[in-house]
């Protein structure tokens, strides 16, 4: 066969180009390999660690904060705070000598001070305020957790102190500052921004005072951020410049990461384990994940309001045959509505064995016979369920073993959740991703009686258990509220408004280069504190 | 000739009319709205709710919201999307010219040898050359992207370790887009090694990408070469003494392209449809991924404008073939 010159270039080219190969960036350049595109950098404005993990952890700070690693909070951009013994009134002393960011599109002419908290605290609860109606947009975290309801003020008493007035207790208030759409904002350059009618920038060209400063970003490829080098907690700065390469595939983040492309991978699949754990140049580290998948007893329909029902559908679910098949064994069985690393968490509690004939009985008891019904299965993967349609087939396959006829019926994501919250389903899998590090956060947002029609897809509404959530809310002393908690926990078990099935793992692969890395039970990916060898 | 291209386009502007009520009917059909969407699992309160519908427009009838939508069409405005906040026609030009480049590069690729391919299996017929070049063109076409473009990263780029893995150049070079085609903007900014880089990076993407054309193109053009090279006018060519290639390339192929032009328009559009799969797998950040994302965020917007400026493109393709006709038959031009 005779080449055509366009043959020969191309090979040319090929054999030329076999010698290069793509390398890590050098010095003390981390790159990350994320798993999608923020879709901006206003962390209130969204609800997903994608869009959190570029904003809220790279560039801003908040006035509490986590510990690394941890549900606990520590102090941040305040240094202090003081509760009135009633609990509506918070008094925050903040830090002095912080700066925020000097960039190209803004030069900060101050510190950061009161005019910046009392600003990003307005901006959220005030529909009315300048801003939102220079800018439009929702805040749906802040609403989701009762703030702009529940903050009746934000006051500035001096330049480093600001008070916050509640109008009801909320025993989680210092938690949910340390939540990502609490992210402290410039005063100063919102007013920038609103001077130059430009307030939608906010947006796009953020400015906090956090340990990365914002530098660019091109969708669906690359953001990059510079070190702050005027970071008020320089001992948590190791890195130069920070880097997310956006992967959207989980194989293909593995290869990068073999390959030297990146140096920290999130979600990877659990079928690429085994091998990263044999490559002598990755670590995998893992934490239980701070989730819940369950499967859901609609306690409003016959015969669901039934105990000996739902007890009797609760043990006839081999949760250990689950856990092998859909979370592929990366999942723990769960037992309580809530995950073992949340404060408050019963170990006292048992599951029912699983037991066959013993369901069997329980139904006979219940006066119930040839049971059929429809299982909701999810048609998207979550994290705390990472196939609900495997999940569904094999329930269906365990209760049709006690005679159970179980259908399973799927819909949109959307769709899905709007009619489980109207109550349409008879049994659902559904889950949860804690927010907040506070128990109230598992238990009254998925049991509580205020939560019917909303997330308590069992539509649950039970006295004794309720009292003793809502009397815990009120509570400062920890030790008190997790008394009551426990005690809930007890009742849950016993009532079995849903059957809790996993936990399931979370899994960071990273080159062993990286040093001081720790797992966020919140689902957050953060660098600050983190080295590379 | 103008009264070709008038007629053309004549049929054009009821084909845009309906390519957005199709684009509007079509996303607003799916269950779900964008603010179910993007707040899951979390609470929601309905007064909340209501007012972002409000903020949205999307509480209006369909109807409505379609006038409006086409009202701003005319004036050309194509929307804002509604995740980002912002206008959808500068997303779709920040992100085009990568899928334009990844697309040009991926066809020239299914060309160079979709057409050496067709043309050496049309000359030796029959023997196993033939049946090897065939063989290895159906295997191509029936390859699943997805799973081409994996297998591919593995084996040249970790194994091999040839090419990088995924995206459009090395994390370390900081490419301000100019013109948006990294091939161009590398050799604008000067820096050392950039150009080089961004090469690299375009090459499983286009073979990937490429390998269906590349398959048709191949079998398309053995068909027509078989045809031709059967026609009295070779057999006149060769009797004159003609060099075989010069009989082959420029009396046969040049009358064998007509249907391969053909299938080159039509695989326009399946090229935008592949660019979706091989743009994620290699981390491309290119339209086709932006318009997957859109449909999960129910992002209307820019759904409707994504499939209207993606439509508008191929029929323009597809009217750039027609008058290639012309310019390769002198035939056709001459009839019209």
């Amino acid at each position: 066969m005779r080449r055509t010159p366009s043959f020969l270039v191309l090979a040319a080219a090929v054999a030329a180009l076999a010698t290069g190969s793509a390398v890590a960036a050098s010095g003390k350049t981390l790159i990350f390999c994320s798993e999608g595109s923020p879709a901006g950098f206003d962390p209130a404005r969204y609800t997903t660690g994608t869009d959190f993990d570029a904003s809220a952890e790279t560039v801003f700070n908040r006035l509490t904060e986590f510990v690394r690693g941890e549900t606990a909070i520590r102090p941040g951009l305040a240094e202090k705070w003081a509760v009135t013994p009633d609990g509506l009134n918070y008094t925050f002393t903040l830090r002095r000598g912080v700066k925020f960011h000097t960039t190209p599109y803004f030069k900060p002419t101050r510190e950061f001070n009161a005019d910046d908290v009392v600003f990003t605290f307005q901006r959220l609860i005030d529909k009315n305020h300048p801003f939102n109606k220079a800018a439009p947009a929702q805040y749906p975290y802040v609403t989701d957790m009762g703030m702009d309801t529940n903050i009746a003020a934000v006051e500035k008493v001096d330049p480093y102190t600001v008070r916050f007035k509640l109008k009801a207790v909320d025993a989680a208030f210092l938690q949910n500052l340390a939540m990502s759409f609490s992210s402290i904002q410039s005063a100063e350059y919102a007013s920038q921004l609103l001077k130059s009618n430009k307030a939608g920038l906010i947006n796009t060209q953020p400015i906090g005072t956090g340990p990365f400063v914002f530098k660019s970003y091109q969708k669906d490829a690359v953001i990059r951020f510079d070190a702050n080098s005027d970071y008020w907690n320089k001992k948590e700065l190791l890195l130069d410049k920070l880097i997310f390469a956006i992967t959207p595939d989980a194989s293909v983040r593995y290869q990068k990461l073999q390959k030297g492309e990146c140096h920290v991978m999130t979600y990877p699949r659990p079928a690429d384990l085994k091998a990263m754990q044999a490559n002598p140049k990755l670590q995998v580290p893992q934490q239980a994940g701070f989730n819940l998948g369950w499967v859901s007893y609609n306690t409003k329909r016959k015969p669901f309001d039934k105990v000996e029902v739902r007890q009797a559908l609760d043990m006839a679910i081999d949760k250990k045959a689950i856990i092998q098949a859909v979370y592929a064994g990366a999942g723990q069985l769960a037992t309580n509505p809530m995950p073992p690393t949340q404060w408050s968490y019963n170990k006292s509690l048992k599951d029912a064995p699983y037991d066959v004939n013993k369901a069997k009985a329980l139904l006979k008891k219940a006066g119930v016979e040839n049971l059929s019904f429809t299982l909701w299965a999810m048609p998207v993967q979550r994290p705390y369920n990472p196939n609900a349609k495997l999940m569904a087939e094999m329930i269906q396959a365990d209760w049709a073993k006690i005679g159970v006829n179980a259908k399973i019926v799927t819909y949109e994501w959307g769709e899905y959740i709007k009619r489980a919250k109207a109550g349409e389903d008879d049994t659902m899998l559904i889950g949860w991703s804690g927010d907040n590090g506070d128990p109230d956060n598992w238990l009254g947002v998925n049991l509580g009686c205020s939560a019917v029609g909303g997330n308590n897809y069992a539509q649950w509404c039970y006295k004794e258990f309720d009292d003793l959530i809502v009397k815990a809310r009120a509570l400062s002393s920890q030790a008190e509220r997790t008394k009551l908690y426990e005690q809930a926990q007890v009742i849950f078990k016993r009532e079995v408004p849903f059957t809790p099935i996993a936990h399931s793992t979370v899994y960071m692969p990273m080159s062993k280069q990286v040093l001081g890395y720790k797992i966020s039970p919140l689902a957050l990916h953060s660098f600050y504190g983190v080295r590379l060898k | 000739m103008i009264q070709f291209l008038l007629k053309r386009l004549g049929v054009v502007i009821p084909t845009f009319l309906g390519i957005t009520v199709l684009a509007f009917a079509l996303i607003h059909v799916i269950p779900g709205d964008p603010v179910l969407v993007m707040l899951g699992e979390r609470n929601i309160d309905p007064t909340y709710y209501r007012e972002a519908m409000h903020r949205l427009g999307l509480d209006l009838p369909l109807w409505q919201q379609y006038l409006h939508y086409l009202g701003n069409l005319l004036q050309g405005d194509l929307g804002t999307s509604i995740k980002t906040n912002i206008p959808v026609l500068q997303e779709f030009l920040a992100l085009f010219p990568a899928t334009l480049e990844l697309s040009l590069a991926a066809m020239g690729f299914a060309l160079v040898f979709g057409l050496a391919a067709g043309i050496v299996a049309a000359v030796k017929r029959g023997t196993v050359v033939d049946h090897t070049v065939m063989g290895a063109a159906l295997t191509g076409y029936s390859m699943p992207i997805f799973w081409w473009g994996l297998i591919l990263i593995m084996v040249v780029s970790v194994h091999l370790g040839l090419t990088p893995v995924s995206g459009r150049i090395d994390i370390e070079y900081d490419i301000a887009p100019i013109t948006g085609l990294m091939l161009i903007d590398t050799l604008i900014s000067g820096e050392p090694g950039a150009f080089v880089s961004a090469l690299e990076h375009l090459i499983l993407p286009a073979i990937v990408l490429g390998t269906i054309p590349l398959a048709v193109i191949a079998r398309m053009t053995r068909s027509a070469m078989l045809e031709v090279l059967r026609e009295d006018y070779i057999r006149t060519a060769r009797a004159k003494g003609l060099s075989r290639s010069r009989v082959i390339l420029k009396h046969a192929l040049r009358n064998a392209l007509m249907p391969v032009v053909t299938v080159i328009g039509l695989q326009v559009g399946t090229m935008l449809a592949g660019a979706v799969l091989t743009e994620t797998i290699f981390s491309w950040p290119g339209i086709g991924k932006w318009l997957i994302d859109a449909i999960g965020a129910r992002d209307y917007p820019v759904v409707q404008g994504g499939i209207l400026l993606i439509a508008s493109m191929i029929i323009l393709v597809n009217l750039l073939v027609d008058l290639l006709y012309g310019v390769i038959n002198p035939r056709i031009r001459h009839a019209r």
